[in-house]
């Protein structure tokens, strides 16, 4: 597809609504002016610096592998400090790297609906991240997506690449400061495992109630390759729908997807994992955790589609309710296309047993104490598959967005 | 230390203890028999006040305390502990916390001390990272729920059907640690702690010492007397035939 094809199909797809999620009017968001760059993360503004922790992102840099940081509609800063790993604005890359354009809108359909149509023809960067083949990078790479200004629309194209027999870990973190009262992100985001690769991406996303979100990613993993996903939700947020899909091409390829959301006040959220099993022996597992509070509405879907030999998938999704005014739908999906597959799920929603509480009591906790512990508890899924420094992280960044709701 | 005078419980509306009273001094242990059903586990969730189990008439005080409308908590506060017979699962807490929240820590590490505590009751660190009770086999649960004890060392505590479900080499690590726990290898006059059984079957008092002995039926405490003499009784002849020859021994 010629860059020309690419934006007529964009241009058709403009006012195409999608098919999950409240239809959002693009137009009320704008494109804002271009912030300066920075010399060092820690020359971020002090007032940002919560929502930047918060986020999962270390100012400081201390174990990263790289940083990039992106506020608003302009690349403040972006360094890398390993060889063989590579990250920059997706802007600088496609010139950079003629053969970058080959892999934009190949994981993602540009014409999907009107966002990723959006993106294609008014796109405001996004990081391209890249590890060379046979590179291991065990210590995370950072990136920051961060709004700081009211109205603003922020329409990113991400790229991500893991080489041949490459490793690359990712955390990523959305923010957006306490001083916006609505704006608009918009993030496609392409994965491409390659062969005998692993790819760990673990996103924070730390919105607030009047953030509008439709990210749109894909995952394409050849053979023996391997994506982890973790992510995190805790605040509230005005509407949020993705649908993230992992295509196991290859043989033996694994997606695992990890979903944790914790949705008070008036949060909607829409939230899927998909796994389209088209390699012979290629797996994949979905977990998700959900608690709504409040008003909260929360739909968590999985699907998990076997096409290829021996392919194996499993859903585990479970919900736990903690207000009478509170919704979760909780819908898992299986698709056999042949007879050698062996895919199942196991769904509940809950409430929280008072015989837990009442244990728990019984060793000196008060009631309160006891419900926030359990609360922990159902959200505490073991994150498999990073690396024991990176591990400890994502459970220390855990606790502090859970003490932050609780 | 446990004072319960003319205590009458109900559960969902049915009476299911009526007029009960016992009195379990410091450094005393009894044991409760009964056959199922006769509300011996109700006695001890009544005592530590499970939200379930209402209290009609009488009070229990506890180290001097009415404790009769307490909540739970403040009753572990003030030195109350138990083994629960069939402790739920959790998902998602472990052992190891659990184990922290009854020695009244807050962070989630497993700390050097409490590994060495559960190596006494043959508990490993993967053992201790499981979630509680889950998947637990019987001897697990009874050592699990020894083990939160020991860490949090109660002044008074229960045990429900500490045996059930325990094999015989288990029994007896478990009762030399329910010994210790309860100071009775101490001399009677250092004793400080006090403790109710419950068992349906008595294994376990092969292995512990206790001071008293109690026969519940319909209810109430139908016999009380001598540990060695009860517990014969209870075993040869059953807990009915057990009572009668009591209750004729009281009109000779």
């Amino acid at each position: 597809m010629t860059k020309k094809d690419i934006i007529e199909r964009a241009e058709r797809a403009r006012a195409k609504k999608a098919a999950l999620g409240k239809d959002i009017v693009i137009d009320n968001y704008v494109t804002g002016k271009e912030h300066d760059t920075l010399h060092s993360l820690d020359e971020f503004p002090a007032e940002y610096l919560q929502d930047l922790l918060d986020a999962g992102i270390e100012p400081t840099e201390k174990d990263r592998a790289g940083s990039f940081l992106q506020r608003d509609c302009s690349v403040v800063f972006s360094t890398v400090k390993y060889p063989g790993l590579e990250l920059m604005s997706t802007t600088d890359a496609l010139k950079e790297h003629n053969w970058l354009k080959d892999y934009l809108w190949k994981a993602v359909p540009v014409d999907m609906d009107k966002y990723t149509a959006e993106v294609e023809l008014e796109q405001t960067h996004g990081y391209f991240i890249r590890s060379e083949a046979g590179k291991k990078v065990t210590m995370p790479v950072q990136s920051c997506l961060f709004i700081t200004t009211n109205k603003i629309g922020q329409k990113v194209h991400n790229i991500i690449i893991a080489e041949e027999n490459s490793e690359l870990h990712i955390i990523t973190g959305c923010s957006v400061s306490h001083a916006v009262n609505s704006a608009l992100h918009l993030g496609v985001s392409e994965f491409y495992v390659k062969r005998g690769a692993k790819i760990t991406f673990t996103m924070i996303h730390n919105w607030s109630r009047g953030m509008e979100v439709r990210p749109r990613s894909a995952v394409v993993i050849e053979d023996d390759g391997t994506f982890i996903s973790n992510y995190i939700l805790m605040t509230p947020v005005k509407s949020l729908q993705m649908y993230p899909t992992a295509y196991c091409r290859g043989r033996n390829a694994r997606a695992t997807f990890q979903t944790i959301v914790y949705a008070p006040g008036d949060t909607k959220v829409d939230l899927g994992s998909r796994a389209v099993l088209q390699g012979e022996g290629s797996k994949a597992e979905i977990i998700s955790r959900a608690i709504a509070t409040d008003n909260a509405e929360v739909i968590a879907r999985s699907d998990v589609i076997g096409e290829g030999a021996n392919a194996k998938g499993h859903i585990e999704c479970r919900g736990l309710m903690l207000s009478d005014t509170a919704e979760i739908d909780s819908i898992p999906e299986l698709k056999a296309t042949r007879k050698d597959l062996d895919l199942s799920h196991e769904a509940a929603v809950g409430k929280i047993a008072e015989e837990g509480i009442q244990y728990l009591m019984a060793r000196g906790l008060s009631k309160e104490e006891a419900t926030s512990v359990i609360i922990r508890g159902f959200l505490n899924v073991d994150i498999t598959g990073l690396p024991d420094a990176l591990a400890r992280e994502m459970k220390k960044m855990f606790d502090m967005s859970l003490e932050k709701v609780m | 230390m446990l004072e319960i005078k003319d205590l009458t419980v109900e559960v969902e509306g049915k009476e299911i203890i009526n007029d009960l009273t016992l009195n379990i001094e410091r450094g005393e242990v009894h044991v409760l028999f009964g056959p199922n059903g006769c509300g011996k586990t109700t006695l001890l969730m009544t005592i530590l006040g499970l939200p379930n189990y209402k209290v009609r008439k009488g009070s229990i005080t506890f180290k001097g305390v009415d404790i009769t409308d307490l909540p739970t908590n403040e009753r572990v506060k003030l030195g109350m502990g138990i083994s629960f017979q069939h402790p739920p699962e959790i998902r998602g807490v472990k052992l190891g916390d659990m184990v922290n929240i009854a020695q009244g820590r807050k962070e989630g590490k497993i700390d050097g001390d409490v590994i060495e505590l559960a190596k006494r009751l043959n508990i490993s660190v993967e053992f201790l990272n499981r979630d509680v009770n889950r998947g637990f086999s019987g001897g697990e649960v009874k050592r699990s729920e020894i083990l939160q004890l020991l860490a949090q060392s109660p002044d008074f505590i229960m045990f429900d059907e500490p045996d059930s479900g325990v094999d015989i080499e288990n029994i007896e690590l478990i009762g030399g640690i329910i010994s210790e726990l309860l100071d009775r290898n101490k001399m009677p006059s250092k004793r400080k702690k006090a403790g109710l059984i419950i068992t349906h079957s008595g294994f376990i008092m092969r292995y512990i010492k206790v001071d008293r002995a109690h026969v519940m039926l319909g209810g109430r405490i139908a016999c009380s007397g001598m540990p060695d003499e009860i517990t014969r009784n209870v075993m040869e002849n059953g807990f009915e035939k057990c009572v009668e020859i009591c209750s004729n021994v009281g009109t000779v």
